[in-house]
């Protein structure tokens, strides 16, 4: 007993789950029963779709909790903790039992994630405990020189994860090339494509590898001042990343001759961002941090030239930067061992939509899509048909159904007309109107936009239009073929990758959805009964009651009919509001 | 694109140059001083004024603008420019609550559309609008990167996942209930003391 261990998940999506609220009861009642066990915090766990997550480790064995709340949260107390029976229906993963959401666990390849949800982010001895800090310390030991340890990361076969996918060890070397006396390193956690959160989970969960992972990078290229590009969106992450600097500071390996290693003086701080997706690109991240409109640069010079203050400039992505320490210590070859010829290692995504088991998970590459779905997943929610997934948010594509079986690595997405992105991974079923979704991410781009280029700004906005047209019955023949001209012409017009990838969700779409754009523009019907007004509203007969209430409620007066007599919508009059539908209490409205 | 114009009122710029903010101004220009001796003449300094300014009084008044190009030298344009680019920067004053809506990917496919509509119809304004009691303003967002718990609102630092139009309007009328109820005790509180 007093060996017990109790964690509780504490991210953000925890949080907003109420573990917030399972950390006071859990420590209420110890303190009350004066209950002999430590109380510990972690971050995310990876299982977002049971949270709030408690997990309990005994001299038995290790038991994780799902969906606990303060009910149970007592419970578990009473039974596993006072009287040492775990309630095996409460438990989602367990070395002693086996866990309908096995495959969920067995499936996936914890390099990025492999400390969260393992330890207190808040805490550096926790991260050391683990191993954190034994790369740099190899390096200090061992004397590795930065040229070495750049040609380990070239063999690692590590791609940028923040969906670019160009060889990190590359974008190193040539930083390193240049000789200058100020360059800077910048962590990119402007994580902003909707649909994905792997980043903040890393942040949150694992500051210190991040820490890790830019103090190498700022040795290998020669850097010495560093700076996290964190959305402000992100206020638990920035809390734990601050925490987490000051302890490093405070343990030398941020500051002056780091390691011993005379003349390496590496300092970073935290630079929030103030909501602007096109931020995550290099050069409007730069002059975002240099304090103007985050408005992308011309190309070349690239950063690695020419980069914040105008010196030699290296920007990684969350996830890049957290591998780093893991293939320090491992070496080059442990991490190419995973993944596809020219895409290696393992990707993170975070998995959401119509999803069972919706959650983080880290893969090998190469995995198939339609293994991560229902192997990982558990399938769709509602056992509804499998549509389609979105891979890569607003700058990706929708790849259908009859094409899960594509692999996940970056040349085989991209092969669809989708890309790798930063991760999201959302799924769609039938439910979901593929035109909709287009209009969806247009909207986004159109919005987000910074306005420097013609095309970007007015192409989005007049394919946004036409969209949205489509979706409201008012298509016309002849729509389809002039999306796809502008398409061509925005990604031939536009400066940089938010205008370059703004018609992907456009482009995907049609090529693998072509009938649904052609049932709403032709047939003004939307096969996914989603668009509003292409929907037809009818009251079934047998099942109304003529309870009255559709008929109140009408806006237009389209239904007629006598109390206790089934009604009659009448369709001339009919606005598709769906109000009816939405207060009938007997089902008797269909829609098609 | 991103455009967001100020509302055109009166305001006097001798009382923003010279610092001095009138007695009937909601802005007090005094606050923002410390902020400005932090960050006057680094380079990069824009962005963290105008956050630290919007800390302050949860919007960026003209009249704050036009003291900090005052005492800073930063043009107004410049500043007008980067406060009208990012979505955080606000130019008008905002609810006591700030109802952020997620609008993002695994939201939009979980039908927050829907949910956002019966809130609407329920406080009686439009995104991006304020009750007209100044409790809540309603803001539409792009990710909150809770995808899991979709949809999701933020009201302050609390997160709402697996929303209903029900289940948000009954956390909004659970705001309301307890703003009128700090809002009895503090009037009785008045009745008490006077």
């Amino acid at each position: 007993m007093a060996n017990t261990k109790v964690i509780v998940g504490l991210g953000s999506c925890g949080i907003a789950a109420g573990a917030g609220k399972v950390y006071d009861e859990l420590l209420r009642i110890r303190e009350a029963d004066n209950l002999d066990f430590e109380l510990k915090k972690t971050s995310c766990i990876g299982m977002c779709f049971k949270e709030p997550l408690v997990e309990i480790i005994d001299d038995t064995g290790s038991y994780l909790y799902g969906e606990v709340d303060i009910k149970k949260a007592d419970e578990i107390l009473e039974k596993h903790i006072q009287n040492f029976s775990p309630i095996k229906e409460y438990i989602v993963k367990s070395d002693k039992y086996e866990s309908v959401y096995k495959n969920y666990f067995d499936g996936q390849v914890k390099i990025t994630l492999r400390n969260c949800g393992n330890i207190n982010p808040e805490s550096i001895d926790d991260y050391e405990e683990s191993g954190g800090y034994e790369a740099i310390k190899k390096i200090g030991n061992e004397r590795i020189s930065a040229n070495e340890i750049i040609k380990t990361i070239l063999d690692s076969g590590l791609r940028g994860r923040g969906g670019g996918g160009f060889p990190t060890g590359l974008k190193w070397k040539f930083a390193n090339n240049n000789r200058s006396k100020d360059k800077y390193i910048i962590c990119n956690a402007d994580e902003g494509d909707p649909g994905a959160f792997m980043d903040r989970s890393v942040l949150e969960g694992d500051p210190h590898s991040e820490l890790e992972g830019m103090i190498i990078g700022a040795y290998s290229i020669g850097a010495t001042e560093g700076v996290i590009y964190c959305r402000a969106e992100y206020p638990l992450a920035i809390k734990r990343l601050n925490i987490a600097i000051i302890q490093a500071r405070e343990r030398g390996y941020l500051g002056k001759d780091i390691l011993g290693i005379e003349g390496f003086d590496f300092d970073l701080y935290i630079k929030e961002g103030a909501g602007a997706f096109v931020c995550g690109e290099e050069t409007a991240l730069i002059a975002s941090v240099e304090g103007e409109r985050g408005m992308p640069r011309k190309r070349p010079p690239f950063p690695a030239v020419s980069g914040l203050w105008r010196k030699p400039t290296n920007i990684n992505n969350v996830e890049t930067f957290a591998n780093i320490p893991w293939i320090i210590v491992n070496g080059a070859l442990a991490y190419a061992k995973y993944g596809t010829e020219k895409s290696k290692g393992t990707k993170v995504f975070a998995l959401t939509g119509k999803i069972k088991n919706g959650g983080l998970v880290e893969v090998p590459m190469g995995i198939t899509i339609k293994d991560i779905i229902y192997k990982l997943g558990g399938g769709i929610i509602g056992d509804k048909k499998f549509k389609a997934v979105q891979l890569g948010g607003p700058s990706g594509g929708c790849i259908p159904e009859y094409l899960s079986h594509t692999i996940v690595d970056y040349d085989s997405v991209n092969a669809t007309g989708a890309i790798m992105g930063s991760g999201g991974m959302v799924v769609m079923d039938e439910t979901t109107c593929m035109v909709d979704m287009a209009r969806f991410f247009l909207e986004f781009t159109c919005k987000e936009s910074c306005g420097k280029c013609t095309y970007c700004r007015v192409g989005t906005k007049r394919m946004l239009e036409i969209l949205t047209r489509i979706t409201q019955g008012e298509g016309k023949d002849g729509d389809i073929e002039k999306l796809e001209e502008l398409a061509y012409q925005i990604k031939d017009g536009s400066l940089c990758g938010l205008g370059q990838t703004a018609p992907n969700p456009v482009l995907t779409t049609i090529k693998y959805f072509r009938d649904e754009y052609e049932a709403h523009i032709r047939d003004k019907k939307c096969p996914s009964v989603y668009c509003k007004k292409l929907l037809t509203y009818e009251i079934i007969e047998e099942k109304c009651t003529g309870c009255m209430v559709c008929k109140r409620g009408c806006p237009t007066k389209a239904i007629t009919g006598e109390k206790k007599v089934p009604h009659i919508i009448h369709q001339e009059l009919c606005i598709q509001c769906g109000d009816c539908y939405s207060k009938c209490k007997f089902d008797s409205i269909k829609v098609f | 694109m991103r455009i967001e114009r100020i509302n055109k009122k009166e305001y006097t710029q001798e009382k923003a140059l010279t610092g001095i903010s009138s007695p009937e101004s909601i802005v007090d220009l005094k606050l923002i001083k410390p902020l400005l001796k932090k960050y006057k003449g680094k380079k990069g300094n824009l962005i963290p004024v105008l956050q630290g300014t919007q800390n302050i009084y949860g919007f960026i008044p003209e009249e704050a603008m036009l003291f900090i190009a005052r005492e800073t030298g930063i043009q107004v344009s410049d500043m007008y420019g980067v406060a009208t680019f990012y979505a955080q920067f606000r130019l008008k004053p905002v609810g006591k609550y700030i109802i952020k809506m997620c609008h993002g990917t695994a939201c939009h496919v979980q039908n927050v559309k829907a949910v956002t509509e019966d809130l609407q119809n329920f406080l009686g304004i439009k995104d991006g609008e304020t009750t007209p009691d100044n409790i809540f303003t309603l803001e539409t967002v792009a990710c909150l990167g809770c995808c899991s718990l979709a949809p999701v609102m933020m009201i302050g630092d609390d997160t709402h996942g697996k929303l209903s139009g029900k289940k948000a309007v009954d956390v909004i009328k659970e705001f309301r209930r307890k703003e009128t109820l700090s809002q009895k005790s503090k009037l009785t509180e008045n009745i008490s003391k006077n």
